[in-house]
């Protein structure tokens, strides 16, 4: 699935305050890969996460999509940039008010100015999409976990969007229901071309799906491999594999 | 990515845009011919016209999609809902023609059957006497849960007085700084000003009389007895019960409250005593000091304005105030406290597990806080005049 560089990460630094979160990270994301963001608990990620989807300003270096400085362009066209994004959040993140089809179809009636059937419709199909055919009534409370992360994928994907970021999607799922997701993310990947990154540290979930990885390190603040998860497992530096192998390496 | 509005046609204007023909290759055959860019910026055509073509007689439907050019949900949505219709029809059904994303799609989309709900509006169509009588099963029903909150209220109390209640003695320290020296601001403020506007009624009515310095007593009795208190009260209940509602809801949210529950802990004892400590401690205070700040609005209103000398005004005052003044202030002050404490977890306790929840809490309990207060003020107001104190 090697492309051409799609989104482009340099020497890019985050920080809360004067705490050093991560720093110096440069990578490159192809279109059509499922680039894994891994490393142990507090090393980053999600900070990494909400700063390849604006809603943190790195403390220094660049996210470029397909070339285009996210942080150093205006706002409008930063939101443009963002439109492209679709993001599942941890938890779903899922507006408690909306019923799941008002959910969906918030993006779509805010950003495409299509006829309420025709927005009826793709929230019909996206929800069928990810198994919730009938749930169109249903507010966020009345669903199980499971179904709140794929409702959550149903609504990032509504604006067919070029790159989906999941945030550890497999995390409070028991495990079918994780690799069923994890399906899911593939099937929408091998269909629709969407590059896919997803930040995890559920190890089948990063050796079942990613193409590509960083692992981002909390000692040295710092990422410390790169490359295809299953190489990493075998010929990767120690420290990741002593993470991919739980430690029995 | 704004889209134009749908035409109903299947030929939409543009050389690029969506396209469709049909084409008859064999008998019972059916060719769907699609072209140009199917996606939702484009005009695409409508559904219904392209239906009319699908016979009704049983036959085999296929597609051609050489001239495709870019697709998306646009085309996934019709094809999904022209699918539908064939299989209303009874057409067969060969996607061998559809680009292979296009087709793993559809089947996935079709593999979860559709979930057969009732439906969730049924609410809506009941009759008014209906809905009349449903709210008041609720309210009927909300009667036994407040009393029964009440009660392990009234247990968890005894369990303090028996040096048994579980909680920690910061939780209440930083209760009372919240619910106490931080209104002190707002309480003064409002205090103020209702000092003032008590000074002016009384002044306006006195001056017909000539009796403009018994604006003191005015001010001094009813700031001190009555009005400091509610005042006090519903600025509590909007700052203070509004807040405990929506902890404790979070808390519920989060299932903290189920994980006191779990390790034996009452969360009563431990998440409520100590709120309404804080406030049953700390808005007598709050009285007393908003019936000062009053008495203080009335002595400038009535120096500057109304030609009261400073020291006529002063003996005035302490001719009115009787001691019995100050304690029914301080036990209303310190019922008003209680009630909005009462209300502010009762419902915080009784929250669902949404975020809207937690704000029809935090709502609930301002409503509820206030209502509590109002009652609680005519009944003490009732019972201390007839037993004239």
């Amino acid at each position: 699935m090697a492309g051409r560089a799609h989104i482009e990460v340099g020497n890019l630094s985050m920080a809360y305050g004067k705490f050093l979160v991560q720093r110096d990270l440069n990578f490159a994301v192809s279109k059509g890969d499922v680039f894994v963001i891994m490393g142990g608990n507090g090393c980053g990620k999600t900070t990494l996460m909400r700063a390849l989807i604006g809603l943190q300003r790195p403390a220094a270096g660049t996210v470029r999509y397909d070339g285009e400085d996210f942080w150093g362009a205006a706002e409008e066209d930063r939101a443009r940039m963002k439109r492209r994004l679709g993001i599942l959040f941890q938890g779903g993140a899922l507006w408690s008010s909306l019923t799941l089809a008002e959910n969906v179809a918030l993006p779509l009636a805010e950003y495409t100015g299509l006829p309420p059937a025709r927005v009826a419709e793709i929230v019909s199909f996206k929800l069928a999409l990810v198994g919730l055919a009938g749930f169109e009534d249903f507010y966020p409370s009345e669903l199980s976990g499971g179904m709140k992360k794929r409702a959550g994928l149903a609504r990032a994907m509504a604006l067919d969007p070029d790159i989906l970021i999941v945030d550890e999607p497999s995390s409070g799922l028991d495990p079918l229901t994780a690799r069923r997701l994890d399906d899911l993310i593939l099937e929408l990947r091998e269909s629709l071309g969407t590059t896919i990154i997803v930040i995890s540290h559920d190890l089948a979930s990063i050796l079942a799906i990613g193409s590509d990885s960083i692992y981002l390190d909390a000692d040295t603040h710092t990422m410390i491999a790169t490359g295809n998860p299953r190489e990493a497992l075998t010929h990767g530096d120690p420290k990741v594999r002593h993470f991919l192998t739980r430690g029995s390496e | 990515m704004r889209t134009r509005p749908e035409e109903d046609g299947l030929h939409p204007a543009g050389e690029s845009g969506p396209r469709l023909s049909w084409h008859r290759p064999s008998e019972g055959v059916l060719t769907l011919v699609l072209a140009g860019r199917w996606c939702l910026d484009e005009t695409l055509p409508a559904r219904n016209a392209a239906e009319r073509d699908i016979p009704a007689v049983p036959g085999r439907l296929t597609f051609d999609t050489a001239a495709l050019a870019d697709w998306d949900s646009g085309l996934l949505t019709f094809l999904a809902g022209l699918l539908k219709t064939c299989a209303a029809r009874g057409v067969a059904v060969d996607p061998s023609g559809l680009p292979e994303g296009v087709r793993r799609l559809l089947a996935m989309a079709a593999a979860v059957p559709e979930q057969k709900v009732p439906p969730r509006n049924a609410a809506a169509r009941t009759s008014l006497v209906s809905r009349i009588g449903a709210a008041t099963l609720v309210l009927a029903r909300g009667a036994p849960a407040m009393l029964r909150f009440l009660g392990e209220i009234v247990l968890s109390f005894l369990r303090l007085f028996s040096g048994r209640a579980r909680f920690r003695m910061s939780d209440l320290w930083l209760e009372m700084e919240q619910v106490g020296p931080r209104a002190l601001p707002i309480v003064s403020v409002i205090s103020f000003l209702v000092g003032l506007i008590l000074a002016y009624l009384g002044a306006d009515q006195l001056k017909l009389v000539g009796a403009q310095i018994f604006i003191a007593d005015l001010v001094a009795i009813g700031m001190v007895r009555e009005v400091g208190a509610l005042m006090t009260g519903i600025i509590i209940a909007g700052r203070t019960g509004a807040a405990f509602a929506a902890q404790l809801g979070t808390m519920q949210v989060n299932e903290e409250i189920d994980a006191f529950r779990t390790l034996g802990i009452p969360p009563v004892d431990f998440l409520v005593l100590p709120r309404m400590l804080a406030l049953m401690l700390m808005v007598p205070l709050l009285t007393l000091y908003a019936g000062f700040v009053g008495m203080f609005a009335g002595l400038v209103v009535s120096v500057t304005i109304f030609d009261i000398s400073l020291f006529e005004y002063y003996n005035e005052t302490l001719r009115a105030l009787e001691l019995k003044h100050f304690w029914v202030g301080l036990s209303k002050g310190t019922v008003y406290g209680a009630m909005v404490a009462f209300a502010g977890c009762l419902r915080g306790m009784q929250c669902g597990r949404s975020a809207e929840a937690v704000g029809e809490a935090a709502t609930s309990a301002v409503v509820t806080g206030i209502l509590l207060i109002t009652v609680a003020a005519s009944v003490m107001t009732i019972v201390y005049y007839q037993l004239d104190i």
